[in-house]
């Protein structure tokens, strides 16, 4: 049974069934390794997408569930996304395998919050695991991309 | 092996330990059949051009600089290309890196004497071999100009890649002379730049290659990896260490929809499927029996006690095992007038917990030969341990390496556990089907090779100036080497590195430390930062405890020490830390100072840890670092480096502890396992000592000093301090 999805902007006929998770669906079956498989129960954050703009863990969120819904991966983000030029400018990543879902994370939060305290950070950050420690440059980071949008964007609209 | 990398390694006792096993490996190579000259072989398949194993040009003059050592965050893919990138004087911009293949002959880790990444090592060990890379192909090109130009070599210069002499006004890129550059003969001993002429190390221009592709999801890790016609495995493993497959029905298994096989290998019965989903739910309903009759039966708690019985010297110490001496001298048991200090210590298994759980994807009796594509950190150890369960010469196994997801030591052990069980998957599949192993995050919790359970108990009398007289210290822990086939013939220091050799203990009159290496059935293995992930916390939080017992102030009483001792690098570091954290002034409201220090992989570290007590618990603020190590190439990765080790060490320190019940691991995902997150990161401040020293390691020096700063500052707020990690127990 196909479960019908819009990724990316693209829509999508995914032949998995229904049970799958969206992660598994996105990397094995869709070719989108962007997201990564970190723990399989939502507590680690490296598989986040958005999903209508909402950030989800797509390991333990079975396919079925999103059916018509927007789903936007870190392949989505296009690759200028001011938080990706923050993340390339203040090298963020170490191992990197985390990122994508940290960077997801911090996009939903811009969207809602475009100039989040540390502590909003914090809270809307807090289920994105790096062991690598680099939480310290992810933070620096957001503030850098929510800086540049509020500068670019005109007073009217801000 | 030239005298800067001498130097480095006579600094590191990692490196010591690490020509060793190198060694000892070989040795291994031997055993299973193969020479030298087979494990060595591997270059046979590598295609080297004009500039040499390291370095390719392109004809556009874009410079490719081969690292052979993986990159799993610590930043040295960056570093070793700025090293070929400043003696070659080319354009940084233009500069990229790819990751070598596997061959040891090519690639050896000139530290380990096989291909590897470990000990903090890669930018030391490579920092002669590329400098020479980089002149050689400089000189190459200068040459090349000269000829071309009939103009003396010596009048031409190089600057961002573009090749100039001045009095003719003649300019060309790399691209532009490259068939003739590629035409002379590199020299041996091609001419080095004084350090003073450096313009790229040790600037802020060296930053990462590889920020753009981890940002936008196209960086490719080996859970990425997706080959034509690839199935998935995934391995039903034993509950308990040292349980073995007495059966399985696998009736269930192969209804599942995707699933194409259920087969036994040693460490388990695999479920082979066409996706990773297909593959998991066949484990879910695959029934297997287990013969427990040699797993362990012990649990933390039973060897919690056991090795506090005989650190104290009760109970009887089972057959062979005996206390082996790292550091003894004077009679330090002998009654004096000075205040003691007694105190245990206790440090329990900690699991690597890489973001990317452990997996591996191999091809075997193809055509083209056996094939990994994995991450791998120990690319001999990996074709050794192939070539055993395939019958081919480890020179013959193909490796293309790829980013790791971290690792922490994990992917670098002596069995290559996970790789073969792969391999022993994919061998049976056969016919070159590619075979991606992938492990759950439970799967890679439950598998062991821990940090292991560690006991300290130590004593320490003062003289009359409140130093210490005399320092009786006893560890338990299991041996990270014993076991194995490449166990060392001496002592395995790796245990006790940063106790022994400690400034303290070599001012100190009167030493009796001893270690005890009990055989358990849990493996274990180095984990970031090894020996020092428990001793530098027991060396400095005791000195603290010692500075509280003389009435002194800890920085005061630590420059004394290393005064004593002659440790001029440690005094650099800690009085930087010191005046940078304004160790003088007093402490904002409501939060208390601690300080450490800490030398492993030949650097030194120290940090100054501002702690505020929450409901009772730790909450750590800034911490002021500085560190000495060697020539810094990269300030930026040295300062990630450090703001990571410190979050690595302080959710040690704060929260992970891997419990076992019964021979078998109790916490097995991070909703069980907690570990270090957003909102407890401290904001790290770091600065570098100027050295002219050889550069020295900076991914494991960042880890260890954070614990005991920040025991430190809650025994200021408390007077207690603590005696057991994790502070915070789930």
């Amino acid at each position: 049974m196909a479960t019908s999805l819009e990724i990316n902007g693209r829509t999508v006929q995914v032949e998995a069934a229904p049970d799958t998770p969206l992660l598994w669906v996105l990397r094995d079956e869709v070719g989108l390794t962007g997201p990564k498989f970190g723990c399989g129960i939502g507590q680690c954050g490296a598989c986040t997408v958005l999903a209508d703009g909402t950030p989800v863990r797509s390991c333990s969120l079975p396919v079925s569930a999103l059916s018509g819904m927007k789903i936007t991966t870190i392949e989505g983000l296009g690759g200028a996304h001011p938080l990706q030029a923050a993340w390339v400018k203040l090298d963020v990543p170490q191992c990197g395998y985390c990122q994508s879902g940290q960077i997801m994370s911090a996009a939903a939060l811009l969207a809602s919050n475009p100039r989040p305290s540390d502590a909003e950070i914090d809270a809307a950050m807090e289920g994105n695991i790096c062991r690598c420690g680099a939480y310290q440059r992810i933070h620096a980071a957001i503030h850098e991309a929510a800086q540049a949008t509020a500068q670019a964007t005109p007073k009217s609209r801000a | 092996m030239n005298s800067h990398v001498d130097q480095a390694a006579a600094r590191s006792g990692a490196t010591r330990r690490d020509l060793v096993v190198g060694t000892a490996l070989v040795s291994g190579a031997l055993l299973v059949g193969c020479s030298p000259a087979d494990l060595m072989s591997a270059g046979a398949k590598t295609e080297v051009g004009a500039f040499g194993p390291f370095i390719r040009i392109a004809a556009d003059g874009a410079v490719t600089v081969v690292s052979k050592h993986i990159e799993f965050g610590q930043g040295n893919h960056a570093g070793l290309a700025a090293i070929v990138a400043e003696e070659l004087d080319a354009d940084w911009s233009r500069v990229s890196v790819e990751q070598a293949p596997a061959n040891a002959k090519l690639y050896a880790n000139t530290q380990i004497g096989v291909q590897g990444t470990g000990g903090s090592s890669a930018i030391s060990n490579s920092w002669m071999q590329l400098r020479k890379a980089g002149a050689a192909a400089r000189a190459m090109f200068t040459g090349a100009a000269a000829a071309a130009w009939k103009v003396p070599e010596a009048e031409i210069t190089v600057k961002d890649g573009l090749v100039s002499h001045a009095a003719s006004g003649k300019t060309a890129g790399f691209g532009d002379l490259i068939q003739g550059a590629a035409a002379i003969k590199p020299p041996a001993e091609p001419r080095l730049k004084s350090p003073e002429a450096f313009t790229l190390i040790g600037t802020d221009r060296v930053r990462r290659k590889d920020s753009l592709a981890k940002s936008t999801g196209q960086a490719r890790y080996t859970q990425d990896v997706h080959l034509e016609g690839m199935l998935t495995a995934v391995v039903a493993h034993a509950p308990r260490f040292g349980a073995k497959v007495s059966g399985f029905d696998a009736a269930e298994a192969r209804k599942v929809a995707g699933v194409v096989d259920v087969i036994q290998i040693p460490t388990g019965v695999a479920v082979v499927a066409k996706s990773t989903w297909a593959a998991i739910q066949g484990r879910n309903v695959l029934k297997v029996t287990w013969d427990e009759s040699k797993a362990e039966g012990r649990g933390s708690a039973e060897l919690e006690a056991q090795y506090a019985g005989w650190a104290a010297g009760k109970g009887t110490l089972p057959d062979k095992l005996k206390w082996e001496s790292f550091e003894n001298r004077g009679d330090a048991a002998a009654a004096g007038d000075g205040e003691v200090f007694e105190a245990t210590f206790d440090f329990p298994f900690l699991a690597h917990a890489s973001m990317e759980p452990m997996n591996c994807v191999a091809q075997v009796g193809g055509k083209g030969g056996t094939k990994l594509t994995v991450a791998s950190q120990s690319p001999t150890v990996d074709q050794i341990n192939t070539a055993r369960i395939v019958g081919a010469l480890p020179g013959s196994i193909q490796i293309e390496t790829l980013f790791a997801g971290g690792s922490f030591g994990r992917r670098a052990n002596f069995q290559s556990d996970y790789v073969a069980e792969c391999v022993h998957i994919a061998k049976k599949v056969g016919k070159g089907t590619p075979v991606k192993l992938v492990w759950t995050r439970e799967d890679d919790m439950a598998a062991g090779y821990f940090r292991p359970l560690t006991h300290h108990r130590v004593k320490v009398r003062l003289d009359k100036d409140g130093f210490p007289a005399a320092w009786t210290h006893r560890v338990v822990t299991q041996s990270l080497m014993k076991g194995s086939p490449l166990a060392p013939k001496g002592m395995d220091t790796s245990t006790v590195e940063g106790a022994m050799g400690s400034p303290y203990l070599k001012v100190t009159p009167a030493v009796d430390c001893q270690v005890l290496m009990p055989e358990v059935g849990v493996p274990v293995l180095w984990w970031r930062s090894v020996g020092a992930t428990h001793t530098a916390f027991v060396m400095e939080h005791t000195v603290d405890h010692l500075a509280k017992k003389a009435g002194k102030d800890p920085v005061a009483y630590r420059l004394a020490l290393f005064e004593k001792a002659g440790a001029a690098r440690h005094i650099a570091v800690l009085k930087l830390a010191a005046e940078k954290a304004g160790w003088d002034k007093p402490a904002p409201a409501g939060v208390t100072r601690g300080v450490a220090v800490h030398e492993c992989f030949g650097s030194v570290v120290a940090q100054i840890a501002e702690v505020r007590l929450v409901d009772g618990n730790p909450k750590v603020g800034r911490v002021v670092t500085a560190i000495d190590c060697g020539t810094a190439i990269s300030p930026d990765q040295i300062a990630a480096q450090m703001e990571g080790g410190t979050c690595f060490g302080l959710s040690a320190a704060l929260h992970d502890e891997m419990i076992i019940k019964a021979g078998a691991v109790d916490r097995k995902n991070f909703d069980a396992y907690p570990v270090l997150r957003h909102s407890e990161a401290p904001k790290v401040e770091t600065y570098i000592v100027a050295s002219a020293n050889p550069p020295s390691g900076v991914g494991e020096p960042g880890v260890p000093v954070i614990a005991p700063a920040v025991a430190n500052a809650v025994l200021a707020a408390t007077g207690t301090g603590a005696f057991r990690l994790p502070m915070i127990r789930a």
